[in-house]
């Protein structure tokens, strides 16, 4: 024991400097190294953490969101068929009364044309038959005033004309 | 370790080298930092002497070179400071020199201040929200983490760790640095620190107390009073002997065990340096066969102590861990 290497010797003051070092190193790095690295390093770990579930959230909610466009645009899609069809039928409603009024209205008029027709012939007619009237009268006078020379003759004339007018009368 | 300037210290004149003595030496702590001998002229930075007399009672501030008369350097036993009593014995005094070991942990100490100040203040700029670190600060944040999350907090667990972290990971960033600044043959690294046994003694002593200091009940009661057979504790406390025993051989084993395996590392790493000198003082052609050889032992034992450095300091840390975490044991663990 009395002549050992130094390295195996026990040595007051290098034990004592030791202490004073490893004293002052630990204090130091125990209360400004070591903390800062592993607070910085947990903080990091549970602000990523708190990221990722963020981020699933937010994939979640765009997930949904997705979704519920795809509803609405289902649903768009619904309505847009309805209006179609409706549109369709109203188009068609109206066509169809249209068509109605027109025939109600080629109807109405063709008969005003008739009726405008019927009174128009028989103006005519009487037009007519007051000429005929007339040119029979003139006829017949010019007739009577030529040929009748005896009364007998002309008698009888006027009883045959007679019957016939009379006759046409009663067909009339 | 200073490889280069050992043949010229050591073997001019004599002839023959003491490769036992140069490698002992080497580990050794000393009153100067030595960088180099050319030619007769030795190159070292003196460090101051700080030693207080045991018949005065006086203290002494000097270098090698202005050492008081009643000091001398005893080369009986390893160069340490002895002190001429008046009645003729030899005695120590009580010596707090700034030796070469306590010069190299006060470099230490700035490096690992310096880094960690360098971190902090990258991380002061910055919050959570930002980029993790890259490059230097992100690799002490990787290392930091890896032995806080791996080693501290699955040892210990959950719910005492935050109390243990800070002491671990000193202790791991210190022995890391002081055994890879070991292995820097010059200047400022290549003291022989964590192969000191003052220096493994005093970690294993802080983890001996913060195992014992804050063991709760339940580590007592498996010390005084363990799960076994009563016949085994009881009236021969034969188990409770043996566990109190335990107590005292845990830190010594984390105490020899990174001290042998630092010292060991250096010494094969200086005896590898000299079988270079010693071939070429046997001829050409051993010199030549001998380099060869010692060269590519050399590179392989300096990458294997890269290697070891961390692994004897994560062991450490680890094992620390593990002894804080048994004491913090839960009640229903059993």
């Amino acid at each position: 024991m009395e002549n050992l290497p130094s390295i195996l010797t026990p040595d007051l003051g290098l034990l004592f400097w030791m202490l004073l070092a490893f004293l002052v190193v630990f204090f130091c790095l125990a209360r400004f190294g070591f903390p800062v690295i592993i607070k910085m390093v947990d903080e990091r770990k549970q602000y990523i953490d708190e990221s990722l579930g963020k981020a699933h959230e937010a994939s979640e909610r765009l997930a949904h969101i997705k979704q519920e466009g795809e509803a609405l645009l289902q649903e768009a899609r619904e309505q847009q068929a309805k209006i179609m069809k409706e549109a369709a039928m109203t188009r068609d409603a109206i066509v169809e009364q249209a068509q109605d009024k027109a025939h109600e209205e080629s109807a109405r008029l063709i008969s005003e044309a008739k009726k405008q027709i019927e009174i128009e012939k028989q103006a005519a007619i009487r037009d007519i038959r007051s000429q005929v009237a007339e040119l029979s009268i003139q006829v017949a006078e010019k007739i009577l005033q030529e040929k009748l020379s005896n009364d007998k003759s002309q008698m009888e004339l006027i009883d045959r004309l007679l019957d016939k007018v009379s006759k046409r009368e009663n067909k009339d | 370790m200073f490889p280069l300037q050992l043949f010229a210290v050591h073997s001019t004149g004599k002839g023959e080298l003491n490769i036992s003595e140069i490698v002992l030496e080497h580990l050794s702590d000393d009153y100067e930092w030595h960088i180099a001998s050319y030619g007769g002229k030795t190159i070292s930075i003196p460090l101051p002497i700080i030693v207080k007399s045991s018949v005065t009672g006086q203290w002494s501030f000097c270098t090698p070179k202005t050492l008081p008369s009643n000091f001398f350097f005893d080369s009986a036993h390893h160069g340490k400071i002895f002190e001429k009593m008046p009645d003729g014995n030899n005695v120590r005094p009580i010596d707090l020199s700034i030796t070469k070991a306590v010069a190299q942990i006060w470099i230490v100490v700035f490096i690992l201040l310096g880094i960690f100040a360098y971190c902090a203040r990258w991380y002061k700029h910055r919050d959570m929200k930002s980029l993790a670190p890259g490059g230097f600060v992100g690799a002490m944040e990787m290392m930091v983490m890896t032995i806080n999350d791996d080693v501290v907090k699955s040892s210990i667990g959950e719910k005492h760790h935050k109390t243990y972290a800070p002491y671990l990971l000193t202790v791991f960033f210190f022995i890391l640095t002081t055994n890879l600044i070991g292995l820097i043959p010059i200047f400022p690294g290549g003291a022989n620190v964590t192969g000191n046994i003052n220096i493994t003694l005093f970690l294993a002593v802080c983890t001996m107390i913060v195992v014992n200091l804050f063991g709760n009940k339940e580590y007592w009661k498996d010390i005084f009073w363990p799960h076994v057979p009563l016949f085994l504790k009881a009236p021969i406390p034969l188990m409770p002997l043996i566990e109190l025993f335990g107590v005292f051989t845990k830190p010594f084993a984390l105490m020899i065990r990174l001290f042998a395996n630092m010292m060991a590392g250096h010494a094969v790493i200086l005896s590898f340096t000299c079988v270079i000198f010693l071939g070429w003082s046997m001829g050409v052609g051993f010199g030549l066969g001998l380099n060869t050889f010692s060269i590519i032992m050399l590179l392989f034992m300096n990458c294997l102590e890269l290697l070891v450095a961390f692994v004897q300091a994560y062991v450490f840390t680890l094992l620390s861990a593990v002894f804080i975490g048994l004491a913090h044991k839960e009640e229903a663990a059993e």
